[in-house]
């Protein structure tokens, strides 16, 4: 009978060296088996002298332990490699292209369309909507453009068949709003704009958005103070900025708002005309006239108007080049806007 | 408006240079477009003059000159026709440099030896012309430099005016501001009144005093013929954008410039008995200096004399009495014309008048009488002739009056939002011509004649602002009340709209509202749509009925530049006419070709169909609540067979299908296309949701396979099932069509899974059995189904 570290000693090696299950479990059968080393001396533990046996049994459980304990161990990390071998073989290539499709692309005028809103919602103004065929009253007159006013040269309007025009700009919701809504107003109307007009610089269609604040007490730094602060977080960057005075018939005074130029930082290049500057909106506090048309009382209430060209913004913002490319919708344009 | 700075420093010593000069403006409210030298780079350029000319001997184009510079004799070769002897022009010498680079050299031009380059305007960077050489008066200092003589370099400003500021289209005008804006004094020209030399005189009647209440002029006999406009006058009328004509015509718009006043001359032989002002009779015809003959209407104010209309009052004058180089006699105009008389005249006859420009914006009323004295003096002194008296008819009621506006102080203070000092608010005011009386309120404040665009409160606090400099109005916030805005959940924002289908790969496009007729026909079918009066172009001659069209050429486009699978839509509205109204409905449409994946490993790639599309527009439909039924339906741009109407309720709310296979082959499309379209409003609701709570019991799953007719629809099939289990069945899935063997011909087999649950116990396999046998009886009544085992 072999002492039992020996028994140990010699269960663990053959543990040890044993390479696979099947392996494991013909030591197992060696030692623990019906038939095995230790499982035979436990047999025989009846043999011998009662105050022996006490003594040998106890000796022979921890043998016992100490090996099941052991093959268990060995038993677990065989698995796991075989496991491990087993799922190494249905490696992929993790580098292939996903399954299925990205996203399309929005469009680069909606894309900062949506940043205008979101922009000036921060500031309470809500969106308001008009619509595109307009009649002479909402776009020019009741913004006091008078039947011959030179101004409505500027604007080459689109007439229809019908009598009606397509609206120039998107004033014209300024004056709904009025007439809709009782001050204090808070809005801005984006929306497409149409003038007969195509060339290098200009699409017959375009957008613009139009805001309208209408409040007691409302002074032209107000507007100055809320648009440098747009344009500061439209181009997340805090450029210059400069008003100048402008002439609209729906606003007096009436300014041009220019921006420090993003292209060249101000010190003059070929997009601003070397000037430095570029003429991003124009403004203005609301007329009297304007007021009157509308039925609202300007000894109660005053407020300030701007608009802005959306595509100009855009351009500015991404580096377009040319203005014609927002409308041929070629996807390689478009899907640089992911 | 183009101006010469030197001729402005002549009216207002402003100190500073171009650019600064330019600020200013443009900080004022006239904006500087754009700064420029008055010429392109030159030197080495004198004035010469032609002593001989010769034919050449290899050449019939070529003269062989013999020119005098100082005192130095040339010979040049020379192409230009209107060389002659006597004359004198620019001579380039050997080592001049000219503006395109050209360095001059002796050259031997076919067998001639030319030391020299006489040279036309456009070759010195001067002007346009190129018709010949650039011909200089007949006292042109021959041997000096060109541009010594030219008073070169000079820069020419380009002002881009406001509508409202017509009293700055003139040097006067602009100096006027620029001294306002310095605290300068104008310094003027003498102009003083000339003596009459002849009694000639011819009368004026004004039959359109509201239209014309000053009308002046004077005849001036005896011009001297040949006599040519000094270099310093055509230089100024350059540099300003006009090109000299004749010393009649160049005095005219000289002091059109100088003062703002339009003038007309006519020839005196031209004109019969006397002038008469009055309206045109409707239907009168009028050949106009540009040799256009126009037909006026009533409303067209016209300077007529004893017989017939001569000129287009305050826009253009006639044929038949204009001046010509030859014309000795003429008669002199320089009126006031009301902005209403003539406001939008030149634009209804398509014409492009510098003098209609002006009137529209306001010419001031008191420059008539000026201008004419001013223009006789200068063409006295380059002409000659004999000045008649002055004639003048006026209407004093009908000239505009300077207005009277009460300028509150505390006004003025809310609007700018700054409070400036009283001093500075009466100094701004008076150095813009205005008049002040202290008023309890602030000012009474009178306007000056020449400013037709101040009428209002508001408009002398632009004034204010303007000269004070908006860049010193400070920058702050609004203090204003604030309210929570509204939040709309049974509203679908577009941005979630467009996100949807972003996100299943469509890109969205913006297309022009304008589509050409046919294709709009193709797509919306004959009827009524929204014409252009003025299209563009026949592409886009009428706004579109639906989106579609838009979405086709977009596909077209791309499909022209290689790409292979195209998904885009579209938000944006579509323009229906009712009753001669135009109705604007927002839709978002879409279309797709080639693959329904991009190309990838993996994945089978097959063509786009029906069902595929189908999927994108439940899904816009997804927060409805309510699913959208597809009913099949006629669209006369879709495929008969592969199309449905797309409904919501009772209403139909847009279409889904194939494009028709005939237009597919109209419009050269290599591969069928799926399109979609829904009106905004229809997928825009939100239903709010409502908890319902979640059973607590085991569904059961049962399938079973039916053979239906062909015709049989999902819709009828799935809607017999549910009648006949109404409450326990949840849901039903098709998960399998089978046609073929086994099957008989006109019928299909449909693989269904139906679950079953209950919400207040466990089903039992004998509930189910049962709800099961109700299914399949019903089945078999009402659709003549037969149930597979």
């Amino acid at each position: 009978m072999k002492p039992a570290d020996t028994l140990i000693q010699e269960a663990h090696a053959a543990i040890a060296a044993s390479d696979s299950l099947a392996s494991l479990d013909q030591v197992r059968v060696h030692y623990l088996g019906k038939k095995g080393l230790v499982t035979e001396q436990l047999k025989s533990l009846g043999e011998m002298p009662p105050d022996e046996r006490r003594a040998a049994g106890q000796e022979l459980n921890r043998v016992k332990a100490e090996i099941s304990s052991a093959m268990e161990a060995r038993r677990q990390s065989l698995q796991q490699a075989e496991l491990d071998l087993q799922l190494a073989g249905q490696g992929i290539d993790v580098s292939l292209p996903g399954r299925g499709q990205l996203p399309g692309s929005q469009h680069p005028v909606t894309r900062s369309l949506e940043r205008i809103s979101s922009i000036f919602s921060t500031a309470g103004f809500t969106v308001a909507e008009g619509p595109e065929v307009e009649d002479d009253l909402h776009n020019f007159e009741a913004l006091n453009f008078t039947p011959e006013h030179p101004a409505r040269a500027m604007h080459d309007t689109f007439y229809l068949k019908n009598g009606r025009l397509l609206r120039t700009h998107t004033s014209p919701v300024q004056v709904r709003v009025m007439r809709e809504q009782r001050p204090p107003l808070r809005i801005i109307a984006p929306g497409r704009v149409y003038r007969c007009d195509s060339d290098l610089t200009h699409t017959p269609m375009f957008h613009q958005v139009e805001g309208l604040l209408i409040d007691r007490s409302v002074s032209m730094a107000n507007l100055k103070g809320l648009l440098t602060g747009f344009i500061r977080e439209f181009f997340e960057s805090p450029l210059k900025v400069r008003f100048r005075p402008s002439y609209f018939p729906f606003t007096e005074p009436s300014a041009e708002m220019d921006v420090e130029c993003v292209i060249c930082r101000g010190s003059g290049c070929r997009v601003c005309g070397e000037s430095g500057w570029l003429e991003v909106l124009g403004c203005g506090m609301v007329h009297p006239q304007v007021f009157a048309n509308v039925g609202i009382d300007s000894r109660r209430w005053s407020g300030y108007a701007f608009g802005m060209g959306v595509e100009r913004l855009s351009m500015l913002r991404y580096g377009i080049s040319d203005l014609r490319l927002f409308f041929e919708n070629d996807l390689r344009f478009l899907s640089q806007f992911h | 408006m183009k101006i010469s700075e030197q001729w402005l420093r002549e009216w207002v010593d402003a100190g500073k240079n171009a650019r600064r000069l330019a600020e200013q403006l443009t900080l004022a409210g006239l904006e500087v477009e754009s700064v420029r030298p008055s010429q392109a780079d030159f030197h080495g350029v004198v004035v010469a003059e032609v002593l001989e000319t010769l034919p050449h001997p290899q050449a019939d184009k070529l003269k062989v000159c013999r020119v005098r510079a100082g005192k130095k004799i040339f010979q040049i070769v020379c192409g230009a026709a209107n060389v002659h002897t006597g004359m004198r022009a620019p001579l380039a010498v050997m080592g001049a440099k000219l503006p395109n680079g050209l360095e001059v050299k002796s050259v031997n031009l076919r067998g001639v030896t030319s030391s020299g380059m006489l040279c036309s305007a456009k070759e010195l960077g001067l002007s346009d012309d190129a018709s010949g050489l650039l011909q200089l008066p007949a006292d042109a200092p021959v041997g000096k430099s060109l541009s010594a003589y030219l008073n070169l370099p000079d820069t020419v400003l380009d002002i881009k005016l406001t509508p409202n500021r017509g009293d700055c289209l003139s040097v006067a005008g602009l100096a006027r501001e620029v001294a306002a804006i310095n605290h300068k004094r104008l310094k003027q020209p003498r102009i003083t009144a000339c003596k009459p030399r002849s009694k000639m005189r011819l009368p004026v009647a004004v039959r359109a005093a509201a239209g014309c209440p000053l009308y002046t002029g004077r005849v001036i006999e005896g011009l001297k013929p040949d006599c040519t406009t000094p270099a310093w006058m055509t230089e100024r009328l350059r540099r300003a954008g006009m090109r000299p004509i004749s010393p009649v015509v160049d005095v005219s718009n000289y002091v059109m410039l100088e003062l703002g006043q339009p003038l007309h001359a006519f020839d005196l032989r031209q004109l019969h008995g006397g002038i008469v002002v009055r309206w045109a009779k409707q239907g009168e015809a009028l050949t106009l200096l540009d040799g256009r003959t126009i037909q006026l209407t009533g409303e067209a104010l016209v300077i007529a004399d004893h017989k017939s209309a001569k000129a287009l009052a305050g826009v253009m004058g006639g044929q038949d009495s204009g001046v010509s180089a030859s014309t000795s006699d003429i008669f002199i105009e320089s009126a006031f014309f009301t902005p209403q008389a003539v406001a939008g005249k030149a634009r209804r006859y398509g014409l492009v008048s510098e003098a209609a420009h002006r009137f529209e914006r306001g010419v001031d009323p008191a420059l008539p009488r000026r201008a004419l004295e001013r223009a006789t003096q200068l063409l006295l002194a380059i002409a000659g002739g004999r000045p008649g008296p002055v004639v003048q008819a006026k209407a004093a009621r009908h000239v505009p009056k300077p207005r009277s506006i009460l300028l509150r102080r505390e006004r003025l203070a809310e609007i700018l939002g700054v409070t400036l000092p009283e001093r500075e608010v009466e100094g701004i005011l008076s150095r813009l011509g205005m008049r002040l009386q202290k008023a309890k309120l602030g000012w009474r404040v009178t306007t000056p004649c020449f400013r037709f665009d101040l009428a209002w409160e508001e408009d002398l606090i632009e004034e204010v602002g303007r000269i004070h400099g908006y860049a010193n109005i400070p920058s702050t916030a609004l203090a204003a009340s604030m309210q929570p805005g509204k939040s709309r959940e049974e509203l679908r924002d577009p941005h979630e709209l467009r996100g949807s289908l972003l996100h299943r790969g469509y890109t969205e496009v913006i297309t022009y509202s304008f589509v050409p007729a046919m294709l709009d026909e193709a797509i919306a079918g004959k009827g009524a749509a929204a014409e252009l009066e003025n299209p563009i172009s026949s592409d886009m001659s009428r706004l579109r009925r639906s989106l579609w069209p838009g979405l086709i050429q977009t596909l077209q486009f791309n499909l022209n530049r290689q790409q292979e699978r195209i998904r885009i839509f579209e938000l944006g509205r579509r323009y229906i006419m009712q009753d001669n109204d135009i109705k604007e409905d927002n839709y978002i449409s879409g279309l797709a070709y080639g693959p329904v994946e991009p190309e990838q490993w993996g994945i089978h790639k097959h063509p786009i169909g029906f069902e595929d599309m189908k999927s994108d527009v439940e899904a816009l439909f997804a927060t409805a609540g309510t699913r959208p039924s597809f009913v099949p339906g006629q669209h006369q741009a879709l495929h008969p067979g592969k199309s449905a109407a797309i409904h919501l309720g009772n209403a139909r709310v847009g279409w889904l299908g194939e494009l028709h296979p005939v237009l597919v082959k109209t419009l050269g499309i290599p591969g069928a296309a799926v399109l979609f379209e829904v009106a905004q409003e229809a997928v825009s609701r939100v239903r709010i949701p409502v908890y319902e709570p979640i059973s607590r019991y085991p569904m059961v799953r049962r399938d079973i396979a039916v053979i239906i007719p062909e015709q049989t629809t999902a819709d009828e099939l799935q809607a017999c099932i549910r009648e006949a289990a109404p409450k326990l069945l949840q849901e039903v899935r098709i998960f399998d069509i089978y046609r073929g063997s086994g099957i008989d011909s006109g019928r299909k087999s449909v693989a269904l899974g139906l679950i079953l649950q209950d919400s207040s116990r466990t089903l039992t396999d004998e509930d189910a059995d049962a709800i099961m046998f109700q299914v399949t009886s019903r089945l078999r009544q009402r659709l003549g189904a037969t149930i597979r085992d």
